[in-house]
């Protein structure tokens, strides 16, 4: 137990701002499974066709915003200036500034947060948030011994030292490096090391399998009540989520051997796990008054935001738990306790991970103990978590998730109404967290 | 990629060994090159000469071909033969005033105005005739001779070549409500324009648009209207989208979340919205107003709806179970229905505007049907008695609220391009300009119905179909 972690806590506050953010809507492609409809689809293709559907959707063909952030997780060297590539090829004005941003699988709602913060000092009166992930098109390196011999023959001056160099190659020093969906620092996939996480928290194989079933029928719901109509656009092939399994059940999911862990303890499936997937999502933010003078709708305010990290590499805390501590030390900042939500959107990387969240929350040894709190966080309500779905059956495009995440829950809190409250909460690799609050308009 | 049937009526091989060949047609809106031509049949008419006068065309009189006014043509063989008086050059349009048209010898005077035009039509002119609705002209005699009108002009259709076009219009004269210059003024102004390429061999009803004078023809006719377009992500109904915002429209585009990406280049190119939803839900119709109130404020209104969205399942009658037969039905038809209903409602915020346009797109398989297409043609058809009834609903009437169709034929789009070659390039050439229509044809048409000038047209179906030889 770090001492950091405990000091961290700060004591109820406001914090006055000049102004409101708000979240106008969204704008998504449907998600695809890696390999799949979006296989030969790059970043830039995705992202521009997500930012094409948003530009569509409010009229703003040609109209310059303050600017766009995203960015993506995977990503070609090429691909250093995805976001602004990106703007150049849609509709938007070409005076729209753009940047990339990345902080893993949190980059969408990190974007989400750097464009509103800016409009809430009043730097931007309006912005694009968002980002784009392929694991179909991913980039492929050629191996150390290889890039080392051709930089070296590249800087050569004769034609002896060019062979020289060239010569130094290996057979060995062929074969390319792939992505690896692991910890540099560990060696571990993010799998190996949730199931140690869902081993040490007792998470039950049949919960994350009834989660995962969960988000299942919750989203095709959502998308056969045309919820998405306005959050999202059909792209290549596909008009819904390719991982989607309307049709899944525990029974069927209870088939499925465990791919993480080992042994009796193993209980991480590919049902309860989120696919490799390809996608884009995008939100749109302004002012209230930006939204007023061009009729756009405005569903949520940007309240506040929060980023944690953990020291998993020591192994002290797991992976994906970093949402549990930056969760409380958002709610003590705003004076709210976890159950003064309508609706929470608690990022599905794997099913044992939300419900290890939770568990912790419920915890009073982990909230006495890890995050110094006199009493446990405590349950929330259920039937309030994810109730249109989230990444186990949308999928999980690395930095698309928080724009997907930011768009959905701000449109169920508009439909609650004025003063509703969402929460997000995202968990990232390298052991980070990044969570917000939203609140209904 | 050039198919084999392109190859032969493209090289001039073909040419020569008598492929029919294609006229590239005059569109948009431009006037004939050549001059326009006013002819009177039956006696002095003053209809036709005020509303070219409307339109600001100064009409060229018209030769007539009797035996006096032949001249005496000899060859290089030194044989000699008698040929109708001939124009200077080539004429753009011969316009008939055949509305005092009363008796059978009167039609002698038709054949012989048209005779020296034709002669002298340039490609793309056009052959444009206006005669009384035949049931109101009074004697059997007249009925008859205003009937013969329609014999008349649909031949020549059939007889022109080069992309000439022939229609007739018919006006009501001697009824309590007779049709003005003001009223014609806009159907004359489409049929001459190229915008009427691919309209042949049609007989178009102009009646008469009530108190509210129609104003006059305008370049931009939609300028700060809004015009809702239903399946504008694709084909037609992106072609659709485009002429209205050519012509000054804000366009909603409407499609499905499925069409989505198709939609929203649509949108982002001609400075629209995408407005995602499936007309078959319940709160389609309130959803498009409610889209309209809050995108454009609550004192907003919809000046044209176009509905343009349609499904296909294909099937013989005897293969058709209830589940393919209804959804046809469904999105054709009963959608629209519901869809209609909602946005006449008078104190909608977003909802259709007194003045406002309804066009549907029917089908020329609604008029004729078609072997695999019973579920198609049924809602096709349908629409044509919805808008014959909406037509002449009275209350409709009374806001100055039109509803028309248009019926394309055989129109290149993606969809027509997946059409087996052979039956394809059968299809296309079966109809008298020798070619498929484009989508925009079809678009100027509905266009042209929409136009706040068209205000004495309504519960009528415009076929776009470059005078088909088969069929109805």
């Amino acid at each position: 137990m770090s001492e950091q972690q405990m000091t961290s806590v700060p004591q109820p506050q406001t914090v006055p701002v000049p102004r409101d953010a708000v979240i106008v809507g969204g704008n998504r492609i449907p998600f695809g499974k890696a390999g799949g409809a979006y296989a030969s689809a790059s970043n830039q293709a995705m992202l521009t066709a997500a930012l094409d559907g948003l530009v569509a959707r409010f009229g703003l063909a040609g109209q310059q915003v303050g600017e766009v952030a995203a960015g993506a997780v995977l990503k070609h060297s090429r691909d250093f200036n995805l976001t602004r590539e990106s703007v150049l090829g849609s509709a938007l004005a070409p005076t729209t500034p753009a940047y990339d941003l990345q902080q893993a699988c949190g980059t969408g709602l990190e974007t989400v947060i750097q464009v509103a913060n800016k409009i809430r000092l009043g730097q931007l009166d309006s912005g694009i948030a968002g980002g784009v992930d392929s694991a179909s098109d991913a980039p492929i390196a050629v191996g150390e011994g290889l890039r080392k011999a051709l930089i070296k023959a590249n800087a050569a001056r004769t034609p002896m030292q060019r062979v020289k160099a060239l010569a130094g190659i290996r057979p060995g020093d062929l074969a390319p490096e792939t992505p690896r969906n692991a910890e540099p620092r560990t060696g571990l996939s993010m799998g190996e090391h949730q199931a140690r996480t869902a081993l040490q928290w007792g998470v039950p194989r049949e919960a994350q399998d009834e989660l995962a079933v969960a988000s299942h029928h919750h989203l095709a719901r959502a998308w056969d009540s045309g919820f998405f109509d306005d959050l999202a656009t059909g792209f290549l092939r596909l008009s819904r989520d390719e991982g989607l399994r309307p049709d899944t059940s525990v029974e069927r999911l209870a088939q499925l051997q465990p791919v993480f862990g080992r042994g009796e303890g193993a209980t991480m499936t590919a049902g309860n796990s989120t696919p490799l997937s390809d996608g884009a999502a995008v939100v749109l933010l302004s002012t209230r008054e930006w939204a007023a003078e061009r009729h756009l709708p405005v569903l949520a305010r940007f309240v506040d935001a929060e980023v944690a990290a953990v020291d998993y590499v020591s192994g002290d805390e797991g992976l994906l738990m970093a949402p549990a501590y930056a969760v409380p030390r958002l709610l003590a900042r705003r004076g709210l306790t976890l159950q003064d939500f309508d609706c929470y959107e608690i990022h599905e990387a794997f099913a044992s991970t939300v419900l290890a969240t939770l568990k912790a929350w419920e915890s009073e040894e982990f909230c006495r103990d890890r995050l110094g709190l006199d009493a446990p966080l405590g349950r929330i309500d259920r039937d309030r978590l994810n109730v249109n779905g989230s990444s186990l059956a949308a999928g999980h495009p690395f930095a698309a998730t928080g724009g997907r995440i930011v768009a959905t829950l701000a449109k169920l809190l508009s439909e609650k109404g004025p003063g509703s409250r969402g929460l997000v909460s995202i968990c990232a690799a390298g052991g980070q967290g990044v969570v917000a609050i939203l609140e209904g308009c | 990629m050039a198919d084999i049937v392109q190859i032969l009526t493209t090289n001039p091989l073909a040419r020569q060994l008598g492929v029919p060949q294609p006229t590239d047609l005059r569109r948009g809106r431009e006037l004939p090159s050549g001059p326009v031509v006013l002819a009177t049949a039956g006696g002095p008419g003053s209809l036709v000469r005020q509303t070219l006068d409307l339109l600001g065309i100064n009409p060229l009189d018209a030769l007539v071909d009797t035996p006096a006014t032949r001249v005496t043509e000899t060859d290089e063989e030194g044989r000699t033969r008698e040929v109708p008086p001939s124009y200077p050059s080539r004429i753009g349009a011969i316009v008939l005033d055949a509305t005092a048209l009363t008796t059978v010898e009167d039609l002698e005077q038709v054949r012989a105005v048209l005779r020296p035009a034709l002669r002298s039509l340039e490609a793309s002119g056009r052959v444009v005739v206006v005669g009384l609705e035949p049931d109101t002209a009074g004697a059997p005699t007249a009925v008859a001779s205003q009937q013969a009108l329609q014999g008349i002009t649909r031949t020549v259709g059939k007889e022109l070549r080069k992309g000439a076009t022939a229609n007739l219009v018919l006006v009501d004269l001697l009824t309590g409500t007779p049709t003005t210059a003001a009223d014609l003024a806009s159907t004359l102004s489409f049929l001459l324009e190229g915008r009427s390429a691919y309209v042949s061999g049609e007989i178009l009803h102009v009646g008469h648009a009530g108190d509210a004078a129609a104003p006059a023809p305008a370049r931009r006719p939609f300028e700060g209207q809004i015009v809702v377009v239903t399946g504008a992500g694709r084909g037609i109904g992106a072609a659709i989208a485009e002429t209205f915002a050519r012509d000054g429209a804000m366009v909603v585009a409407v499609d499905v979340a499925a069409g989505g990406e198709g939609l929203s280049k649509v949108a982002n190119r001609i400075g629209g919205h995408a407005l995602q939803l499936d007309i078959t839900a319940p709160d389609a119709g309130s959803r498009i107003a409610g889209h309209v109130a809050q995108r454009f404020g609550e004192a907003a209104r919809i000046h044209t709806v176009v509905h343009n969205a349609g499904i296909t399942r294909d099937k013989l009658l005897v293969n058709t179970d209830e589940e393919r037969w209804a959804s046809v039905l469904e999105v054709n038809l009963a959608a629209q229905i519901r869809i209609n209903a909602v946005l006449l409602e008078r104190s909608l915020p977003g909802g259709l505007d007194d003045g406002g346009r309804i066009v549907t797109v029917s089908s020329t398989t609604g008029l004729a049907g078609n072997a695999g297409q019973a579920s198609y043609a049924a809602s096709k058809a349908g629409l044509l008695g919805l808008v014959r009834a909406m037509g002449a609903d009275p209350r409709l009437a009374e806001r100055g609220i039109t509803v028309n169709a248009v019926a394309p034929g055989v129109i290149a789009t993606e969809m027509w391009g997946k059409v087996p070659l052979v039956k394809r390039e059968l299809g296309q050439r079966m109809n008298s300009l020798q070619q498929a229509g484009r989508p925009v044809d079809v678009a100027e048409a509905i266009a042209h119905l929409a136009d706040p000038a068209t205000a004495a047209v309504t519960g009528q179906v415009l076929r776009v179909e470059g005078q088909l030889m088969i069929g109805a």
